[in-house]
């Protein structure tokens, strides 16, 4: 029997500003939600159940971009989305376009184990969590003021820009002055902070599982879908694995991010920590990302190039870490 | 080096027994799309706006399972979506949830070049879609008899069906055999590369007959069903959720990348060791010119050219030679 291994984050990008309240208060909640799935581990839950409860709790908690907190989309709503991989069979749910369900990552479980199929979205996904009997709210209680404020934000940049495709080859802003604010995105960080939340886990029975939580872009198009949601760009997990990213959407899916580590480990048998590191480095070009991962041997890894990613992680032996910046 | 084409329309248990009248029109049509893809290529069209090209006149022909001719949802709709990718600058779009719009694939590839996204679903992929002023029609004008047919008949089996299959083997307890032996249609798909090495993919679907309102398969997954890079571009078709577990487009370009695998070599192991038999099928070009179309169901309606003469129209594994 192997060790257990837990990571969390509540988002990759940073903005360098944010006050040491908020700071202190992700921490917190970071530290509360391993503890939550420590506690879990220890009571021998399965790795699909420990991210599950602890991605619930993200969710639930206003502070990160999920659930109650989501980002709002351009009409000022909340499509919410997310998506849960189980490794050991490597079954998936996932979900997007949420408006009224409490808990996504309940869902997205729901569809897996529940439904013919792994993704419904939209209508469809709302439909389903009504024959599911799942929690469901109305559409204000996911919106908080602060979101409301940094919508505004967002709209204001917006109209600085006329076309920000991310391309490939570097994105120039068009001149806000002589500093260049940290973008993500291609807009100031301070409003367009991912802030998705994620967890991996491995149990001790050696099986992996990732789930992945979000309200997506600030000021996304309505229908928006990003990478949270689709399996092998945010989220994935197989025998050797389990990932969850964050960061800019439209890079993860391009790169497949999550699925990338699996496959460079079972591809070039590169480790863990080295995998992880090797997909960051190689396979976001000028995106910017973040992801946390670990191993069926009860390791854990996260990496990102961004500036700092918010992210905690926990092994069996009694290693404990809960960081922001790099 | 040279240019190469493969499309398909679909893999699934199609019978031998497939009776002429059945077979034939599907036949003249990769066909037709064959030529025109090759004509595109000859005229030196980039990869991507040949794959467009193809799969909207897949999507527009009622025999296959996209754009007109889309199999129904549970609730006699039509959910069609679609991806597109450009090998190149690794850029993307798709889309899902669509009912009125005409050629999905231009739309994805509108969300591609015209919004900072990849992905428009639902309501927001159908207004987008009234912002461009691209072709909408009521949606009736996608629903077949064919299909209303296979509704019922999906409905009164209360199964969901991949619109055609008798699956082979079956070990997951979500999809269950239709026994009608229905298996004539699929999603559709193009990949191509010119010249010069560049390459593109594209996937359109109608989905599963009887899917579940909402429900998303593999096609617009990038990574899934579609997938380009600098060194090839696949489209896949089959058994949606199986697709997205194995992250089937993407796992063909990974083996090349990280295994130095041939582009053949590569999509065998795919389809043949690492997807559950009678789940899956695709077509893949190397920016080398290479071309391969393989698949573990029954059969596969495809087509394929190379710069150097080669051309194939296929449906079951014996190639036929024009």
């Amino acid at each position: 029997m192997g060790a257990w291994a837990i990571a969390v984050h509540g988002g990759a990008g940073v903005d360098p500003n944010l006050p040491p309240l908020r700071q202190e208060q992700a921490k917190q909640l970071l530290t509360r939600c391993l503890n939550l799935g420590i506690s879990a581990l220890r009571s021998n839950a399965s790795a699909v159940d420990v991210v599950e409860l602890v991605v619930r709790e993200l969710e639930t908690d206003p502070l990160f971009n999920s659930g109650r907190g989501s980002a709002l989309t351009e009409k000022g709503t909340v499509e919410m989305e997310a998506s849960i991989m189980d490794g050991s069979k490597r079954r998936c749910g996932a979900v997007s376009g949420l408006t009224t369900v409490k808990n996504p990552i309940s869902l997205a479980r729901l569809v897996m184990d529940k439904s013919p199929h792994s993704y419904l979205a939209f209508n469809g996904a709302e439909e389903f969590a009504r024959q599911q009997g799942v929690e469901v709210v109305e559409n204000e209680y996911f919106i908080t003021p602060e979101n409301v404020g940094m919508l505004k934000l967002a709209k204001e940049a917006n109209t600085i820009l006329f076309d920000y495709r991310i391309p490939t080859g570097g994105y120039d802003s068009c001149g806000v002055g002589a500093e260049s604010p940290l973008q993500m995105n291609g807009l100031p960080i301070s409003v367009y902070a991912p802030e998705t939340v994620g967890c991996v886990v491995v149990d001790k029975e050696g099986r992996c599982a990732a789930a992945t939580s979000t309200g997506g872009l600030m000021n996304k198009m309505s229908g928006r879908i990003g990478d949270s949601p689709l399996i092998g760009a945010g989220t994935y997990a197989c025998g050797v694995c389990g990932v969850s990213c964050t960061g800019e959407g439209e890079a993860i899916i391009r790169g497949t991010l999550a699925r990338e580590v699996a496959a460079v480990m079972e591809y070039k048998g590169l480790p863990l920590q080295q995998a992880v590191d090797f997909v960051i480095k190689q396979r976001l070009d000028e995106g910017k990302a973040g992801l946390i991962a670990v191993s069926n041997t009860g390791e854990v890894a996260y990496g990102f190039n961004c500036n700092a990613m918010f992210r905690g992680c926990a092994t069996e032996d009694g290693f404990m870490e809960v960081g922001i910046w790099d | 080096m040279g240019w190469a084409i493969a499309l398909h329309g679909g893999a699934g248990d199609i019978p031998l027994s497939l009776p002429p009248e059945r077979r034939q029109p599907r036949e003249e049509a990769l066909r037709h799309c064959l030529q025109i893809g090759v004509e595109a290529l000859k005229a030196k069209l980039p990869p991507l706006d040949v794959v467009e090209r193809v799969v909207r006149e897949l999507e527009n022909i009622p025999q296959f399972n996209a754009g007109k001719g889309s199999v129904l949802t549970s609730k006699g709709t039509v959910e069609m979506e679609a991806s597109i990718m450009d090998g190149t600058t690794m850029n993307c779009g798709a889309v899902s949830g669509l009912t009125t719009v005409v050629n999905a694939v231009s739309l994805a590839r509108l969300v591609m070049e015209k919004t900072p996204h990849i992905y428009l679903a639902f309501d927001g992929a159908e207004e987008f879609a009234r912002q461009q002023g691209v072709e909408t029609l009521d949606s009736t004008h996608f629903i077949t008899a064919e299909n209303i047919e296979r509704l019922k008949q999906a409905i009164e089996a209360n199964r969901v069906q991949i619109d055609y299959t008798q699956p082979i083997q079956n070990d997951t307890k979500k999809e269950t055999a239709i026994g009608n032996g229905d298996s004539q249609i699929g999603t559709v798909g193009c990949v191509a590369v010119d010249g010069n090495g560049n390459l593109a993919s594209a996937t359109s679907t109608g989905g599963l007959v009887n899917k579940m309102v909402g429900r998303i398969g593999d096609t617009p997954v990038i990574g899934a069903g579609t997938y380009a890079d600098a060194r090839c571009a696949v489209s896949a078709t089959g058994k949606g959720e199986a697709i997205i577990r194995g992250t089937v487009a993407r796992d063909v370009a990974a083996l090349m990348e990280f295994k130095g695998l041939s582009l053949e070599e590569a999509a065998t192991c795919v389809v043949h060791e690492r997807t559950p038999k009678g789940t899956v099928g695709l077509v893949a070009v190397s920016a080398k010119g290479e071309v391969t179309m393989p698949f573990n169901t029954t059969g596969m309606f495809r087509a394929c050219a190379t710069e150097d003469g080669y051309s194939e129209i296929s449906i079951w594994p014996a190639p036929k030679f024009e």
